[in-house]
């Protein structure tokens, strides 16, 4: 009923000038989405669903892409003991660089909230500045370090910190430091804006009420950001488990992870059809995750922080 | 009132130095007089920087990252603006499922784009070229520019537009009068931060560029997988010292910051 | 012998000089307010006393200990915040057990004394509420709670009524005083609002450009302003320009066709008289002389804007139903010399 008389007006406006109305029209939102809509339905929906269609073709070297229905590759990933280190390497890498963002970036968030005026504007720009500059660059930065000039290895064993060069360059040791310096800056991002909800007055007035700046530190300021040191790692998980440039480069053909891996089945190996499963596994990851673990810190502090 | 101490300050001065040391070894290596990989202990040259023009494909690369940008950028903003004052202004059934979807890019892996826009281009003949690469950024970029105009359109007071119907101005009129002039800066930031997306973006384009049609951080990339040269060091340090001075020029007119938290997924 | 001294402080902010040799003394018990307009110091002064800012120059003594050199976490001071500065992630309750936690008190007293501080400022039912689920009354209840609990030796309280409205602002002035009343314990007040310190304090310190212009109790320093900043401060008041002379009965104030005897001795010169509007009254003789610009129905009372050789000046009178002049009458106005303040010109204005 509705629908129809809603037709109905619309034929109107199409023919003449409708007086003017009170209200809007209740299908003004569709129209002004209406572009997006037909735009995101072609481009992401159709290609996605296209993409899950291809996880089931089969591949052989000679047939090329099959068009057959079935679950025979996501059954070889599950029983390939080569897959399982791929994925499992790159989750692990994911969690080492997720912790050493929220070990390093979460104080970092903190000093440049107490620094002074001129300063904190110029070091703030020197953090989230690198996440202007191209990945591809600052990667190249770690292949120099690590590889060619070995200014690393240099610097570590002129403290004497260690006696043999280190191997960084097609290491996970190498990709996890690469991609944290990629990674921090979304992590002190989002603990920075959970503290501009921090009231200053509140340490304040924890110190009034007799409590040391440790304390202070530990009761009074650490639970109130770690909404934000969550939703930071979350961010930077899921990037991580879907970094492709740093590993491609830092890691080399050797050391694989899940991009690279879906990479080298697409364009190496021209194995579409399995290069698509490792990207439908790999999309099915990051959504549970990143939904699941919001939905998880949104339950927990809903009480406390609308 | 509350300082740093003198442990916290080291700590930041490490972290910077963190920061600061890949961006400033590759504008170092850049400057070298050597044929090979070196810092520049002999003395600084430009040679590398004028090694640049003997290979075109980088600059025309960066022709088409910038043609890219802008016209992704334009076309993301042109489909974003009329979606966030719907989603901003209206209560309407599907209203949180279209934000989300337009937000959805943001939790797809950009390697898993790359794929699906390889295989869906190729089956409808818009393999390796410009307007595929074109559509493909708009809907990676579009969420970025969304929540930009979104915020700006929701902290807009509606009574001001109503003012603008009482005195007679139409739809159309209230909206290029007041509504648009008001969600400007929103829009802007939202067009520059789409932009620098696209710009930056690797993961996704490596898989639907052509040798024909690239963009520089792919073809950057392409290079770096065969072999790490001063040229690329060169290059990459053009590009850094463009960006640094866009940053800085932003960072003036906008403020990094506000540009920033909009960065990033939520 | 005095409990707070405070001991020509001051702080510099650059070339800026905040608080200015401010010097004070505070008895035990006593409800002081530090009065002014933002800028005046009175928050650096307070700052300086929680501990939060270091002092230039001069001394804080509390009870005959140097409160300087204590740190804040160690001053033993209760301080609500003018944000209220709860901890959002704790409850009530958890926000007023923190201070008894932090002077380790076993759980069993700790339970019963954040009960009883509760139940001091009435909110016994909400001790498992966190703070955002509660109104900007309930939250003020327990910052002042959280405060009031460790029986602090001096309780400070920065613009804590600034961001109720104003019913509820009435409201916890009059439940503010009787907690003053119930404990005892010695309050220092930082407002803006002269209604809210004449309502509260024992006496009132008013501050202006980091110096005390007077230190006196509220009515004392309504009635009796010692300058042209505290009488336009403190209320609405009439200022008119006149000339300081030896009369033959003593000193006397000239204003216009007007002479006014001056109780105190003062220097021969120019002069400033003060008077409040509600002071004024129409005389017949021996006042001021001028005309009615406008008069304003207000309810209770009428308000009349008279022009006079000497300026504008406002009146004030009930709405009790004695004849009053109409606009454009020609009258004479007049008060008692007890009601006005008179001053050196040369004293700064507002």
């Amino acid at each position: 009923m509705a629908a129809s008389t809603e037709t109905h007006l619309s034929g109107t406006k199409a023919t003449a000038p409708p007086p003017r109305r009170p209200r809007r029209w209740p299908w003004t939102p569709y129209l002004l989405s209406a572009p997006g809509l037909a735009l995101f339905a072609v481009l992401l929906l159709v290609p996605l669903a296209m993409t899950f269609l291809l996880s089931l073709n089969s591949f052989s070297f000679y047939g090329g892409i099959e068009n057959v229905w079935q679950l025979g590759n996501y059954a070889d990933i599950i029983a390939d003991s080569y897959f399982h280190e791929v994925f499992l390497r790159t989750f692990r890498i994911a969690a080492v660089v997720t912790l050493l963002c929220a070990l390093f970036g979460a104080p970092e968030a903190y000093i440049l909230r107490r620094m002074k005026s001129p300063w904190r504007g110029l070091c703030l720009l020197i953090v989230l500045g690198p996440l202007l500059i191209s990945v591809v660059s600052r990667t190249l930065g770690w292949a120099l370090l690590f590889g060619s000039t070995g200014l690393v290895n240099q610097g570590l064993m002129g403290l004497g910190l260690i006696a043999t060069p280190i191997e960084f360059m097609y290491t996970e040791t190498g990709v996890i430091i690469a991609l944290t310096h990629v990674l921090v800056p979304f992590m002190v991002l989002s603990v920075w804006a959970s503290l501009q909800r921090l009231d200053p007055q509140v340490e304040n007035a924890a110190l009034s009420l007799g409590a040391g700046p440790l304390t202070v530190m530990r009761r009074v300021v650490l639970p109130q950001i770690v909404p934000g040191i969550l939703s930071g790692s979350i961010i930077v998980f899921a990037l991580a488990a879907s970094a492709f440039a740093t590993p491609a480069i830092i890691g080399g053909r050797r050391l694989k992870v899940a991009a690279t891996l879906a990479y080298d089945e697409f364009l190496n190996t021209l194995n579409w059809p399995l290069g698509a499963t490792v990207a439908v596994l790999l999309l099915i990851a990051n959504v549970v995750i990143i939904v699941g673990c919001n939905r998880l810190v949104e339950r927990r502090y809903k009480q406390v922080f609308e | 009132m509350n300082r740093n101490g003198p442990i916290a300050l080291i700590f930041h001065v490490l972290f910077l130095s963190f920061l600061l040391a890949p961006i400033l070894i590759v504008c170092a290596v850049a400057f070298t007089s050597q044929g090979y990989l070196s810092l520049p202990t002999e003395g600084l040259s430009l040679r590398w920087f004028r090694a640049i023009g003997d290979n075109p494909e980088f600059i025309r690369a960066f022709k088409d990252s910038l043609l890219l940008g802008a016209v992704s950028s334009t076309l993301a903003i042109l489909v974003a603006v009329p979606a966030a004052l719907a989603i901003a202004r209206h209560q309407f059934f599907g209203r949180e499922a279209i934000q989300a979807l337009f937000l959805s890019p943001l939790m797809v892996p950009h390697i898993v784009l790359g794929i699906a826009f390889l295989r869906f281009f190729t089956m409808i003949g818009l393999g390796g070229t410009f307007a595929g690469l074109v559509l493909s950024h708009v809907i990676i970029i579009l969420p970025f520019a969304l929540r930009l105009i979104l915020a700006a359109s929701t902290g807009m007071d509606r009574a001001v537009e109503n003012a603008a119907a009482s005195l007679g101005a139409s739809s159309w009129t209230c909206f290029r009068r007041v509504t648009l002039p008001l969600i400007l800066p929103g829009v802007a930031s939202g067009w520059v931060l789409a932009f620098i997306n696209s710009f930056d973006e690797v993961t996704m384009t490596v898989f639907i560029a052509s040798p024909e049609t690239t963009t520089l951080p792919v073809r950057l990339f392409l290079y770096i997988q065969d072999n790490i040269d001063p040229l690329v060091a060169a290059v990459s340090a053009v590009l850094i010292f463009l960006t640094v001075a866009a940053m800085l020029v932003l960072d003036r007119v906008y403020g990094l910051e506000r540009l920033l938290v909009g960065k990033g997924r939520d | 012998m005095a409990y707070l001294v405070l001991d020509q402080l001051t702080k510099r902010f650059g070339n800026w000089t905040a608080v200015d040799n401010v010097s004070l003394t505070v008895e035990k018990g006593e409800l002081i307010s530090l009065l002014g307009p933002s800028g005046c110091g009175k928050t650096t002064t307070l700052q300086m006393i929680a501990g939060f800012l270091d002092a230039d120059g001069g001394r804080v003594m509390l009870d005959g200990q140097d409160l300087l050199a204590k740190k804040p976490n160690e001053r033993g001071l209760g301080i609500v915040f003018q944000s209220y500065a709860l901890f959002p992630h704790m409850t009530a309750a958890e926000n007023v057990a923190f201070g008894l936690e932090m002077r380790r008190i076993n759980r069993a007293d700790r339970d019963r004394m954040v009960a009883d501080a509760l139940k001091l400022v009435g909110l016994e039912q909400y001790g498992d509420r966190h703070p955002r689920r509660m109104s900007g009354g309930q939250q003020q209840r327990v910052a002042l709670a959280r405060a009031l609990v460790i029986k602090p030796s001096l309780l400070l309280l920065d613009e804590p009524l600034s961001n109720l409205d104003a019913k509820m602002r009435e409201e916890m002035q009059i439940e503010l005083r009787r907690i003053q009343r119930t404990v005892g314990t010695t309050m220092i007040l930082v407002t803006h609002d002269q209604s809210e310190a004449m309502a509260l304090s024992d006496r009132v310190v008013v501050m202006n450009k980091g110096r005390i212009q007077q230190v006196a109790t509220p009515q004392e320093a309504y009635d009796h302003p010692a300058n042209a900043f505290v009488a336009n401060f403190l209320g609405r008041t009439n200022l008119l320009p006149g000339m300081v002379g030896g009369g033959a009965g003593g000193t006397v104030i000239t204003v216009a066709d007007s002479v006014w005897p001056v109780a105190q001795p003062m220097a021969a010169g120019p002069g400033a008289l003060a008077v409040r509007p509600e002071k004024i009254g129409f005389v017949d003789a021996g006042g001021l002389s001028g005309t009615v610009l406008a008069r304003v129905f207000q309810g209770t009372q009428w308000l009349f804007e008279i022009e006079t050789a000497a300026g504008r000046l406002m009146v004030i009178r009930q709405h009790d139903g004695s004849p009053l002049p109409a606009e454009r009458e020609r009258v004479m106005v007049g008060w008692r010399p007890d009601d006005m303040a008179v001053m050196p010109a040369d004293r700064e204005a507002a």
